[in-house]
């Protein structure tokens, strides 16, 4: 295998399935909580939350990018503050590569979870309160298992774009060996050089390979859950 | 003494206004009236589901709702069992788990050791401990259910029409269950029905909910057999219980005497056994009143009495009377015409007999 990837594409395949889990990983949490705002709070500018939360799906990612970069890159507003209060740099690093990643598949992510949360039977969770469980606990024991599926989708949905980000990505980080060359901008620089052809389309094969076998992983998951959850 | 339940609560629900109060000491009070009377949202005001607009509910002295004083008990912490109509089990997780779930929410301080064993026996639950819920019958979901209800340790059981989702067969299944929890749990119940059969088996205590209101409450055998109750439109038909015992048998004839205290009388043998104690229940309008001894009749029950309350005419064209004959220790219902009522003159204190056809004596 070593002989048939070059080093440099070596990295890039390694740096992208590092960009994609830490960007599955780091949107989770907050992507379970803006579904769950999304799927059962009632607040004044909910409509805004839910136009803020898709506006990566619908912006250019360019777009996307440039405002990162705005906001992010060592003068902008947020990455002043991460930097002085953390030492953070997210800007021309893969931290940043991540960050642009997961701000792409967040909406993707929201809207599994969220739409998995909406299918929960309310009656289940005030059964569980009859019970003696408070809402927390009915959220952890009832509504968060009962939910699992979509969030499981949630996740595959969100690494599987993270992957494939390419606008977002090179605009706020841009293409650097070895820190933020991803799968995608690897394949771009090589289409951009002479006789760049074959290590493109290795590139290309095992970008194929990879979300095949997320997509086999998630529906592998999907039915052991599944089985476990047989609605009644 | 305070009453184990002491309910006054006023809630709006759009159009629908909800004013109930009333208190009750039965071991099993059944919540008894139409569709739409109110009924379910009794429960779950008492249950906690509910956040009524004004008034109290109180268990066995404990206030867990008073608006005046500012408690309303969330419903985690009421610690009141709740078996709805669909059994509502959690399909993640096994039966065992199910019946487990209160448990574990059970305040250490309080937590006696989970009587699962006593439990599993007591509902006949046994065998599907390690099943998941998608795989049981109706009647097998609605026991875990009421299972996992009783594990959670509750002061009080709400059953919301427990088995009105299922058929025939199943309901016969769970009947005797519940049965054996209201004699031996310990553990009060309110029983929302709407099937009176299923009222005169199980409830001690009946309060008649009707628009939002508890029209009546009190023993079973009273309200059910109440002539101004009987006389309101839509009401069910008035009927009798009686508690009997089996004094002996006619087995020539597959008929079996049982001492009542309304007098002796006899009726279809069918599975009784010598000594058993049943319920019977004899509707007002098998009852026929006769002013004389009657003689040569194939009915084989005459109980002598005497008329003690005369209700409103009612019925179609008000052509029906609802009476109450005191017969022995009991009061005996019968439904007959205005017409019988002025031939036979019939009025307070009036000596009468009631012919009673052993083929009417129902067991519920």
């Amino acid at each position: 295998m070593t002989e048939w990837l070059s080093p440099e594409e070596w990295t890039a395949v390694r740096l992208s399935l590092v960009v994609a889990t830490t960007a599955m990983l780091a949107s989770l949490p907050l992507g379970l909580g803006a579904a769950l705002l999304l799927a059962r709070g009632r607040f004044r500018g909910k409509s805004l939350l839910d136009a803020i939360v898709h506006m990566p799906l619908i912006l250019p990612p360019v777009v996307t990018g440039y405002l990162l970069l705005i906001g992010f890159g060592r003068r902008g507003p947020i990455g002043q503050l991460l930097y002085d209060w953390f030492g953070i740099v997210l800007s021309f690093r893969w931290t940043g590569a991540a960050l642009a990643c997961g701000v792409m598949g967040f909406p993707l992510m929201v809207r599994a979870i969220r739409l998995s949360i909406e299918a929960v039977d309310r009656k289940l969770e005030a059964a569980a309160g009859t019970l003696g469980a408070s809402p927390v606990w009915v959220f952890l024991v009832v509504t968060l298992p009962l939910c699992l599926p979509g969030i499981l989708a949630g996740m595959i949905l969100c690494f599987a774009k993270a992957m494939g980000e390419f606008g977002a990505t090179i605009t706020f980080v841009s293409n650097i060996p070895g820190e933020t060359q991803t799968l995608p901008s690897a394949i771009y620089t090589f289409t951009q050089v002479p006789g760049g052809d074959a290590g493109a389309l290795r590139l290309t094969l095992i970008s194929i390979a990879i979300s095949v076998a997320a997509l086999f992983f998630s529906e592998w998951m999907a039915r052991i859950v599944g089985r476990r959850i047989e609605i009644e | 003494m305070t009453p184990a339940l002491d309910i006054a609560v006023r809630h709006r629900l759009g159009d629908f206004a909800l004013d109930a109060a009333f208190t009750s000491d039965g071991r099993l009070t059944a919540l008894f009236g139409s569709s739409g009377s109110g009924k379910t949202s009794l429960v779950n005001v008492i249950g906690g589901l509910i956040r009524p607009d004004s008034g109290h509910v109180r268990v066995d002295g404990e206030t867990l709702v008073d608006t005046e004083r500012g408690i309303v008990l969330p419903k985690h912490r009421r610690r009141i069992g709740y078996v709805f109509q669909e059994a509502r089990l959690f399909p993640h997780l096994t039966v065992r788990q199910n019946l487990l779930f209160g448990h574990w929410f059970v305040p250490h301080a309080q937590r006696k050791p989970a009587e699962l064993d006593k439990v599993l026996d007591l509902l006949g639950i046994g065998h599907l401990l390690h099943r998941r819920p998608g795989g049981l019958s109706g009647g097998e979901k609605q026991r875990v259910a009421i299972g996992r209800a009783l594990l959670a340790q509750p002061r009080l059981l709400l059953m919301d029409e427990p088995l009105a989702a299922l058929d025939e067969a199943r309901k016969a299944e769970i009947l005797p269950h519940i049965e054996r929890l209201r004699d031996e749990a310990g553990i009060p119940i309110v029983y929302v029905s709407h099937a009176l059969a299923e009222v005169a088996r199980l409830a001690t205590t009946v309060a008649m909910v009707e628009n939002g209101r508890i029209a009546a409450c009190g023993p079973t055998a009273d309200i059910l057999s109440r002539p101004d109750l009987a006389a309101r439109p839509g009401a069910p038909e008035a009927s009798t219980l009686l508690a009997a015992e089996v004094a002996g048998f006619e087995d020539a004839f597959g008929l079996a005497r049982v001492t009542t205290p309304a007098g002796p009388l006899t009726i279809a043998r069918g599975t009784l056994r010598q000594g058993q104690r049943i319920k019977i229940r004899i509707f007002a309008s098998d009852v026929m009143l006769s002013l004389g001894q009657p003689t040569e009749i194939s009915a084989l029950n005459v109980l002598a009495g005497t008329v003690c309350e005369i209700g409103e005419r009612s019925g179609p064209g008000g052509s029906t009377v609802n009476l109450l004959v005191a017969c022995g220790e009991a009061r005996l219902a019968a439904r007959v015409t205005a017409k019988s009522v002025a031939l036979l003159g019939l009025a307070l204190g009036k000596p009468v007999h009631a012919v009673i056809k052993s083929v009417s004596v129902e067991m519920p």
